[in-house]
């Protein structure tokens, strides 16, 4: 029994079935790509083989009789505040295969959530909140470098604007979808976050797979990115969007690179790609020409002049321990915009070890990063849009009060859509059939359910923020951007407050 | 202390202020009535008044006005003025003692000149006269402990303090003064240390800002400022107004309509109706200064020695009102501390929110 699978019966989770509700319809059988459930003909049974279960819910969300309940595996270990069962089961899941843990999602440690340890402000008495059921509330924000003045003459009378802008971006939510490719996720659910973008006036962000061609019709809401790996990417595709983001890194895996099994590149994902089918997608961990600033800044420039400086160029990196500095370079390399993706931005697939140890909270990482760019007086000569575990309006707002234009989601995205965090991505499997391309999952989403969704989800965050705002007593987004006042923290200490440039509660 | 770690000062106040755009100059027993009939409006934590055209003497020198605890600052202060700047005159404030007006700081005015041969020393190097003026007032204020000066043009000055304004007039003597504006303030502090210099107006150079209000953008109107050296040391918000007027107006060269439109800009969906001129300007000015956007329940009136101009937050949330008569542009925060100085104005409106009502000097004059 030298290869005896030990963590087969040390499993994550387990099915549970009450047999008295249990109709054996076969939903879950149907339901589940682990094929956990099987039904046995001979004694007319379903049964469940609990070692495969990944605990994504489907089955139990599709049950029409209630029976299934999926929980975490109650067998204990002796407690251990080192030897925590995570440790014991990956040490035997390596011991048997050699390879490296694989995992899909963020960062799932508890380390500390900054977003919970800030508390926002509301007026009272002195300055009166605004009702945005009443009164105007904009959240109207440009993408894009400024100038630091404007330049005007008429004067008193008829002034007229003389200076002209690089191009921008207006969005109407300060809530951009953040870089899926196609490939990672199904074409079903591109279409729902480009018809989504579109509805209400923001971005969506093609990630590195490349365009599908029936998405260009949504350039006006579109990023296109432009990673490693270059799939994709043609004149065409970069003249796309209204943006061309560099991806350098990514919260969830700083510093490695990207790879897309050979199994995955189907006939489309091979075109869009630029491929061929069944060849794996590599994409190196670091751009091939780009080994310095100084080249970082050759790219950026190549990208404009093939977009006849129309286009905005983004530059994408995971928020390391010198975010700021690098960040600051980036701006004078001629990056429009920032995106910065703080550790618990998700991912398709990450080494665990990476996802789960590398990078900073994208909190602290915002708060240097923009008090860096004041400090060097460059802040308006670009826009930063932060990623990495945003999770309510509110983490938006905390966001935008510490210095954010505008945030990206993507998890929450695919939560909207029935994404339960599983964290199983990397399987290709995906019960919900989101992160797969099998076409028999893929088709569990139907684009139009996904658009209506996804718009939804920004329409109410887009409330809760105006309310918010109104609640502070502003009625204009840019008011409350870097306004750190509107910030105090709870909980932290003095080094964590420095950098995140709040003050206490209380105080 | 670190830059953030600021105590917010929140008052609510009153305000009124006149204009003789043809340039006649009045005694300062005019605007004390006018604000004295708005005596509720304060409660007696401060009072404070700017005055144009009093120093035709000195018309051409800086007038400081410097506040100080005690003698060590004010030695201190007088040092380093020695050294940073010619001083043509240099005398106390005239006062009369009042027994409402109590803890009084030493209060001494100079009427000065910047030396130019101080450039690229402890200042900057290439700056314009005023700029280096402002150097002057920075340091004084951050460094000097103790030492504070409240007003720093030309023919122009600040008279304020912990009292009701009336009290503060009679405490100044201000009737000895004629002026062709005239701002005044009657302060409700919620939070006040009793610091004079944290009464209105606040000034620098010959800006002079009265504020009714509270701005809740003041965290980033601040951190805006500070990207261009300006340093929020008084801890107010009135503080950032005229910071953000002295950066728009005279360092970015725009004009008074256009600085406000920075300040208390349309509403998007307004801008998007506009002709295209006009939407182009607005839209620019939103994307470029939405940092100095002031937001929150305010009314102004700032002076500076071409005009006066009052303003009001974007959904008029502080009461401002305007009136004329003849040459005379009043404005004030209530309609009968106008009729009290003028009891048959023209015209008398409120004006609408976020537009600002604008009263230059009449051209040749001033
Ligand atoms: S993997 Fe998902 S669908 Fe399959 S049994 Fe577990 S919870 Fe149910
Ligand atoms: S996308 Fe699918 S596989 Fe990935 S975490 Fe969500 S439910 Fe699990």
């Amino acid at each position: 029994m030298l290869y005896y699978d030990q963590n087969k019966n040390y499993r994550d989770f387990e099915v549970l079935r009450d047999e008295n509700k249990c109709i054996q319809c076969q939903v879950c059988v149907r339901q589940c790509s682990y094929e956990v459930h099987t039904y046995d003909e001979k004694h007319d049974e379903v049964t469940a083989d609990q070692t495969k279960c990944v605990g994504c819910h489907r089955c139990e969300a599709f049950c029409p009789t209630d029976a299934l309940k999926i929980r975490k595996n109650q067998s204990e270990f002796r407690d251990n505040a080192l030897w925590t069962p995570q440790y014991l089961k990956n040490i035997y899941k390596q011991a048997d295969t050699g390879g490296v843990l694989l995992t899909g999602m963020g960062n799932s440690y508890p380390y500390p959530v900054y977003w919970d340890k800030m508390l926002l402000d509301a007026s009272q008495v002195t300055n009166p909140s605004i009702d945005p059921l009443r009164e105007p509330m904009e959240l109207r924000t440009y993408l894009g470098a400024k100038p630091d003045a404007v330049e005007v003459h008429g004067g008193n009378g008829h002034p007229r604007l003389d200076t002209s802008f690089a191009p921008q971006i207006p969005i109407e939510y300060p809530i951009l979808f953040s870089a899926m490719s196609y490939g990672s996720i199904n074409l079903n659910i591109h279409v729902g976050l480009a018809r989504a973008a579109e509805e209400m006036g923001t971005l969506y962000n093609t990630g590195e797979g490349g365009l599908h061609p029936t998405l260009y019709q949504y350039g006006k809401n579109t990023i296109v990115q432009c990673a490693s790996g270059r799939f994709g990417v043609h004149t065409d595709y970069l003249n796309a969007g209204v943006a061309v983001e560099i991806k350098i890194g990514q919260g969830a895996k700083p510093g490695i690179g990207g790879h897309l099994p050979g199994e995955k590149i189907g006939p489309e994902i091979s075109l869009t790609r630029m491929i061929p089918e069944g060849t794996d997608a590599l994409s190196p961990a670091p751009h091939h020409d780009i080994y310095s600033i100084e080249d970082l800044r050759q790219l950026i420039y190549a990208l404009k002049e093939a977009t006849d400086y129309k286009k905005l160029v983004f530059v994408k990196i995971a928020a390391v321990h010198n975010s700021a500095a690098i960040a600051s370079g980036m701006v004078r390399a001629g990056a429009d915009v920032i995106s910065l993706d703080g550790f618990r931005g998700g991912t398709g697939a990450a080494p665990t070890m990476i996802r789960d140890n590398v990078g900073v909270p994208i909190e602290l990482a915002l708060a240097s990063v923009d008090e860096r760019l004041r400090q060097e007086g460059i802040r308006n000569r670009a826009s930063l849009v932060v990623a990495g575990g945003i999770r309510c309006s509110a983490d938006v707002v905390k966001a935008i009060a510490l210095g954010a234009d505008a945030v990206y989601i993507a998890t929450a995205a695919l939560i909207a859509v029935g994404c339960t965090v599983c964290q199983r991505c990397y399987t290709g499997k995906c019960p919900w059939g989101i992160a797969t391309n099998d076409p028999y999952l893929a088709k569990r989403i139907n684009p139009e359910i996904a658009h209506e969704k996804l718009a939804n989800l920004i329409r109410g965050w887009g409330h809760e923020i105006q309310e918010m705002l109104g609640g502070m007593g502003l009625n204009a987004l840019e008011s409350l951007r870097g306004n750190r006042e509107k910030l105090r923290g709870v909980g932290l200490n003095e080094t964590e407050l420095n950098i995140l440039g709040i003050k206490h509660a209380g105080a | 202390m670190q830059s953030w770690n600021y105590q917010k000062d929140i008052s609510g106040c009153g305000l009124s202020g006149l204009i003789n755009k043809d340039g006649t100059r009045v005694g300062g027993e005019v605007i004390v009535r006018s604000i004295a009939t708005q005596h509720d409006r304060g409660n007696g934590l401060g009072g404070g008044f700017a005055a144009y055209g009093i120093y035709p003497d000195f018309a051409d020198h800086y007038a400081l006005h410097i506040m100080c605890d005690d003698r060590a600052s004010l030695a201190a202060a007088e040092s380093f003025l020695k050294e940073a700047v010619y001083i043509a005159h240099q005398e106390r404030i005239p006062i009369r003692l009042n027994p409402k007006i109590t803890n009084v700081p030493i209060l001494n005015r100079y009427f000065v000149k910047p030396r130019a041969e101080m450039e690229g020393t402890t200042f900057d190097k290439g700056l314009s006269e005023d700029d280096f003026m402002v150097q002057v007032v920075m340091k004084i204020n951050m460094d000097i402990q103790g030492a504070f000066v409240f007003s720093s043009g030309k023919n122009m000055g600040a008279f304020k303090g912990v009292g009701y304004p009336e009290d503060i007039a009679d405490f100044y003597r201000l009737e000895d003064y004629s002026g062709y504006i005239w701002t005044a303030h009657n302060r409700f502090p919620t939070n006040t240390p009793g610091w004079w210099g944290g009464a209105h107006p606040f000034t620098i150079l010959d800006w002079s800002i009265v504020h009714n209000g509270e701005i809740s953008s003041y965290g980033i109107n601040k951190r805006y400022l500070e990207m261009f050296g300006y340093h929020c040391t008084l801890l107010t918000d009135t503080e950032v107004v005229a910071y953000l007027l002295d950066l728009l107006i005279r360092k970015h060269g725009l004009a008074v309509d256009v600085a406000c439109l920075a300040l208390a800009p349309p509403f998007w969906k307004e801008i998007d109706r506009m002709d295209e001129d006009r939407r182009k300007l607005c839209k620019a000015i939103r994307m470029v200064y939405g940092s100095a956007l002031l937001n929150g329940p305010f009314a102004i009136l700032f002076a500076y020695n071409g005009g006066l101009v009052g303003l009001n937050d974007r959904i008029k949330l502080r009461p401002l009102v305007a009136a004329t008569k003849g040459e005379t542009v009043y404005m004030a925060s209530e309609e009968s501390a106008i009729r009290e100085i003028c009891p048959d104005p023209e015209r008398v409106w409120a004006p609408k929110a976020g537009d600002p009502v604008i009263a230059h000097l009449n051209p040749g004059i001033g």
